[in-house]
């Protein structure tokens, strides 16, 4: 039963990546070299030195930024969706925010913050902020109205009522939020990273291609793939333990 | 009658208004509720029993009158008073344990950890889920969560427990454990009880005391003391000649107030 | 009232608040320039020849991306919905390919397109391409449901069933899945435009900033923004007009 499964998932990747491997072996196109060569050059890129020189403080900046823009989205967006006048007030002003492209702001950035890691981690939280707060604001509305009453009368008030029952309650829709934050998060670190080329995965790939190195600069871009793979996995990860009272309610409903 | 009174509805009187539309769901309700009463409230649908529940629990406001509990007119929800829901399965939070919904309110009246853990434990055994502690409402059959309902209720020590139609939604096979539980729990802790239910038979089985609610604009119809001798059992209390006389009365009450409410006349007085 | 009072309010305070600001003091002018000069520049703007081809060529890239997006985001999501046990077999590597960001394409679209728009359009339909491909497959799972359910009761032909049962429940997510396309186009047109250069609106904030052209910059920003904001409004209006009829209401709270 589990070799049916696993045959199942891996039996089109694996025929895709068969079929590129031939395909792309007698390949003398200077732009699309074979993918053996690529991956010879991967693993002697990415697997050492440039893993910590690239890697890593890509993966630094991503974390940092990403952390921020939770934060922030959450503690405004928890406010802004419990009170009526505010989110009314509130609502066009984020929504205008939010529709501004993020990597519009980079130049904005970079002439306040110049061309470092400062910019590039305001870049990440100017972009995956959004989806956030607009998730904990649409979260923290929607709670149960039979189960506010029975705050109410258990005396369940203030920031008791915070910690136990709104954010619980919103943390499904937030974790969306977050969902999304993340993925503009590694766009957006990619982009201020080929934007300032200064160290990162996304310069390196840029500086590649502009010297031409071009099986080292598709060698990059499978590790920016798997760099995105891996922590969309770590996310997943992340979401199933969080919210294991959610999923194992729905599963039941979906059973009955 | 206000000598031992735990909860006192002087004159409730709620009128709904939205824009012209004007809907006076509560007439004039007057009645005590004695300590140590198990109180049982029927009436037609739309009688305004959730409108009158909600004002006793202080989550709505009248339009005039006044609600006392303990002596103190009830600007919000008291805390001396545990409500159990109709929808149980939307009143516990689905992200804590059984044991952890139960010990939520005992937390916010700041009682020592050691006590907590004692009245839960209590609260488990009297509703008979004592191995439940540690699964989540939604993994429990609906009964099993009203009965978790009804254990949060019981461990937070209320002076008056209200209950809202609470085993509307379950089956009848569910629905008479669940009333001998009530019955059991009642007399055990020496409850003083408030039950709002459609069913006429289950308020004549729990209660010692039924009031019957007219249509909208709400009043008492009827104050029937459920004089059926003690102990009472799904076996042998319903087949009671007495039951009978007092279920009739009521039902004909309740007819009555339907039928008033068709024709808009004055509700008549069994 | 009350209601588009307090909406409005909201923009009064940050307008009063970015006006205020640089000019007394408390935010530095040179950086932060207020926004009366902003709105004088968007006017300005407005008037020139030049801003109208970066925004028609941003529209241009964007239109034509999204609807190649749309179109390959459908057929795929139809076969890989319609064909039996294509989900299965398909679902590692969508789940493998989709968090792969479409930045990653960024060197190969060099290679082949340079800077001219078309490495815009390819971005874009990568990109958007998800969105609408897995609301069809949410769609399509939905329709499984219902056919499940109801047709074979009523014992509808196939003609039948496509006109009155599956149409009708794709198409809440068609839309909600071009809706999402089309924020996401917009987002990796200007992003084209600012690492690759290509010709557009993106390209014109960078040349302001790097030419020292502050205010210019700052209006060709709110300009993005005005675009995402009406691409928004256009959509949800579109989409409630269509689906006026359709029971349900998908709320899909997206970037």
């Amino acid at each position: 039963m589990l070799l049916r499964g696993a045959f199942v998932e891996l039996a089109l990747p694996l025929a895709l990546f068969a079929l590129l491997f031939v395909a792309s072996s007698n390949s003398t196109n200077f732009y699309f070299p074979s993918l053996a060569k690529v991956l010879e050059r991967f693993d002697a890129l990415w697997l050492g030195q440039r893993f910590v020189g690239d890697v890593l403080p890509s993966l630094g900046r991503l974390i940092l930024g990403y952390l921020i823009a939770c934060l922030a989205g959450i503690a405004i967006g928890v406010p802004i969706g419990m009170f009526g006048p505010l989110r009314r007030a509130a609502e066009p002003v984020l929504e205008f925010f939010r529709a501004i492209p993020p990597p519009a702001l980079i130049p904005v950035l970079v002439m306040l913050a110049g061309f470092g890691d400062t910019m590039k981690v305001a870049v990440i939280v100017t972009g995956s902020i959004w989806p956030i707060l607009l998730n904990t604001v649409e979260g923290v509305r929607s709670v149960d109205h039979v189960l506010d009453e029975t705050c109410r009368t258990y005396q369940i008030k203030g920031m008791s009522r915070m910690w136990h029952f709104v954010l619980p309650g919103a943390s499904p829709q937030i974790v969306v939020g977050m969902r999304i934050g993340l993925s503009i998060g590694i766009i957006l670190m990619v982009i201020s990273e080929m934007f300032a080329a200064t160290n990162g995965l996304g310069a390196a790939i840029i500086v590649f291609q502009r010297s031409f190195e071009i099986p080292e600069m598709w060698s990059g871009v499978l590790m920016l793939g798997l760099f995105g793979f891996v922590l969309s996995v770590a996310f997943r990860l992340f979401e199933r333990r969080t919210l294991r009272w959610y999923y194992g309610m729905r599963d039941l409903e979906r059973r009955s | 009658m206000a000598g031992n009174a735990v909860v006192s509805v002087q004159h409730l009187n709620k009128v709904y208004q939205s824009g012209t539309r004007r809907v006076e769901a509560i007439g004039d309700l007057t009645f005590d509720v004695e300590a140590g009463d198990f109180t049982c409230i029927v009436g037609p649908s739309g009688a305004g029993k959730t409108t009158l529940l909600k004002c006793l629990s202080g989550l709505l406001a009248p339009t005039s009158g006044a609600i006392l509990v303990n002596g103190h007119a009830v600007a919000g929800p008291p805390a001396e008073m545990a409500v159990v829901f109709q929808e149980y399965g939307r009143s516990l939070f689905p992200w804590k344990t059984v044991r952890e919904n139960i010990e939520l309110p005992l937390r916010e009246k700041n009682i020592a950890r050691a006590e907590r853990r004692r009245l839960v434990d209590d609260a488990l055994a009297a509703v008979a889920l004592a191995g439940a502690g540690d699964s989540y409402p939604w993994q429990l059959s609906g009964g099993m969560q009203q009965r978790v309902a009804i254990a949060r209720a019981v461990a937070y020590q209320p002076k008056v427990m209200v209950l809202d139609e609470p085993f509307a939604a379950v089956d009848a096979q569910t629905r008479a454990d669940l009333e001998d539980l009530m019955l059991r729990l009642w007399s055990e802790l020496d409850l003083t009880v408030i039950f709002v239910t459609h069913d006429i038979d289950e308020a004549v089985y729990l209660g010692h005391r039924v009031l019957v609610l007219s249509s909208s604009p709400t009043r008492i119809l009827d104050d029937v003391l459920v004089d059926i001798p003690a102990p009472r059992s799904q076996a042998t209390t319903r087949i009671e000649p007495r039951f009978a006389e007092l279920r009739t009365r009521i039902y004909r009450g309740v007819q009555e107030a339907k039928s008033a409410a068709r024709a808009t006349s004055e509700p008549i007085k069994g | 009232m009350a209601r588009h009072l307090n909406g409005a309010s909201g923009f009064l305070l940050l307008a009063i608040l970015w006006e205020a600001a640089p000019r007394l003091g408390l935010a530095d002018p040179r950086f932060f320039p207020p926004l009366s000069a902003l709105v004088v520049e968007l006017f300005k703007l407005a008037g020139t020849e030049e801003f109208w081809a970066y925004l028609a060529s941003t529209m241009r890239t964007w239109a034509i991306g999204l609807l190649a997006a749309t179109v390959a985001g459908v057929v795929a999501g139809l076969v890989i919905g319609l064909v039996p046990g294509a989900r299965k077999y398909t679902h590692s590597t969508i789940e493998f390919l989709r968090p792969i960001p479409s930045v990653a394409l960024i060197p190969g679209v060099i290679l082949i397109f340079g800077s001219r728009y078309q490495s815009g359009v390819v971005l874009i339909t990568y990109a958007a391409f998800w969105q609408v491909l897995l609301q069809m497959l949410y769609g399509l799972h939905d329709v499984d449901a219902v056919a499940r359910d109801t047709a074979r009761s009523f014992r509808f032909s196939t003609t039948g069933f496509i006109v009155h049962v599956a149409w009708p429940t794709l198409l809440p997510f068609l839309f909600t899945g071009i809706r999402l396309a089309a924020s996401i186009a917009l987002v990796l047109a200007v992003t084209a435009e600012m690492v690759i250069g290509s010709f557009g609106i993106g390209r014109g904030i960078v040349v302001a900033q790097t030419s020292d052209a502050i205010p210019t910059m700052y209006a060709l920003v709110i300009v993005t923004g005005l675009m995402g904001v009406t691409i928004n409004i256009a959509a949800r209006a579109i989409e409630k007009r269509v689906l006026r009829w359709h029971p349900s209401v998908r709320n899909a709270i997206a970037a």
